[in-house]
């Protein structure tokens, strides 16, 4: 990338703040919804960092795919599940809270320790810019042929997967009449498998 | 190499620093959906590695960028999956609690 470097070192800066602080937010604020938006700030900034190191088709790919499609898809969900239930106290939550923070710091200094005394052999050959494009191209149709196409079979199996697992149970006869219900969506009645707990729908009574 | 030029290793601790946020959220969060969403995070820090590895250790031959896009086509089916298990779920148990799906704890 041809910006100067102290240009360089304020984008970074910039970026992997609003990456750490989005990120923070998208674990710990109590607003699903606010935190499926801010994941899409921590992605855009993540693409931006791929651009500051010279991967401009990578950092596209994210923004396409990451924010364009993942992001999209986790708020479709939230607004398909959203359900405004106060989640029921549990004991022992602070203290998982707590050993869980101990367990982070702990992995976050071994990485930060490994990444910091490694000697890594720097400074490597030197970039070839945006002629990653060409030769990303010739490594996905080359050495790496097999895993491409490999990926596609992969998207294919988890679109189908996908399909399979969220269609509702539609009735294909209408029940009064006997006719075809094409696409009047009539649902079988939603029978759930386990009898659900702590007495959250008091509807349903046990099968017991 | 300057003293203002971005060493490596910035970029791998702020990805740590972001692997370690998304691991704390896998384990402490309730709700489903930010389960997924942390998991989400966590595959965005390998990718920051792969991505800083090919820059300044392999410059010539970009394998980091290639191994980041299958991260991402791999990351985009498991979101894909995993909210479709998760919407199944909802109808099932009428919940989003993690802490409800417990029908395989001994």
């Amino acid at each position: 990338m041809s910006l100067a470097l102290s240009t360089q070192l304020v984008c970074f800066l910039l970026l992997s703040g609003a990456l750490l602080l989005g990120a923070l937010g998208v674990v710990l604020l109590p607003n699903v919804v606010y935190s499926a938006f801010l994941l899409g700030g921590v992605l855009l900034s993540m693409a931006g960092l791929y651009l500051l190191l010279n991967a401009s088709f990578v950092a596209a790919a994210q923004v396409l795919v990451y924010v364009g499609a993942v992001n999209v898809l986790i708020l479709f969900a939230i607004m398909l599940v959203n359900k405004r239930q106060p989640m029921e106290p549990m004991g022992g939550l602070l203290l998982r809270r707590l050993l869980s923070v101990v367990v982070c710091l702990g992995l976050l200094a071994l990485l930060v320790e490994v990444a910091l005394t490694t000697p890594w052999e720097l400074p490597g050959p030197p970039s070839i810019g945006e002629e990653a494009l060409i030769r990303i191209g010739e490594h996905f149709f080359t050495d790496y042929l097999l895993p491409f196409e490999v990926a596609s079979v992969l998207l294919l199996m988890a679109m189908i997967g996908a399909i399979v697992l969220a269609r509702r149970d539609v009735l294909a006869r209408d029940v009064v009449t006997g006719e075809p219900a094409d696409q009047a969506l009539l649902e079988r009645q939603r029978t759930p498998v386990l009898p659900s707990q702590g007495g959250s729908s008091p509807s349903a009574p046990s099968p017991q | 190499m300057t003293v203002t030029d971005i060493p490596l290793q910035a970029y791998l601790v702020v990805a740590a620093m972001l692997f370690c946020i998304g691991v704390w959220g896998l384990i402490n969060s309730r709700n489903a959906v930010r389960v997924l969403m942390s998991i989400e995070l966590m595959l965005n820090a390998v990718n920051l590695n792969m991505m800083a590895f090919s820059s300044y250790l392999d410059g010539a031959q970009v394998r980091g960028q290639v191994f980041a896009v299958f991260i991402i086509t791999v990351a985009a089916a498991e979101a894909a999956v995993g909210l479709a298990i998760l919407l199944s779920l909802y109808r099932n148990r009428d919940t989003v609690d993690m802490e409800q799906f417990n029908l395989l704890r001994w």
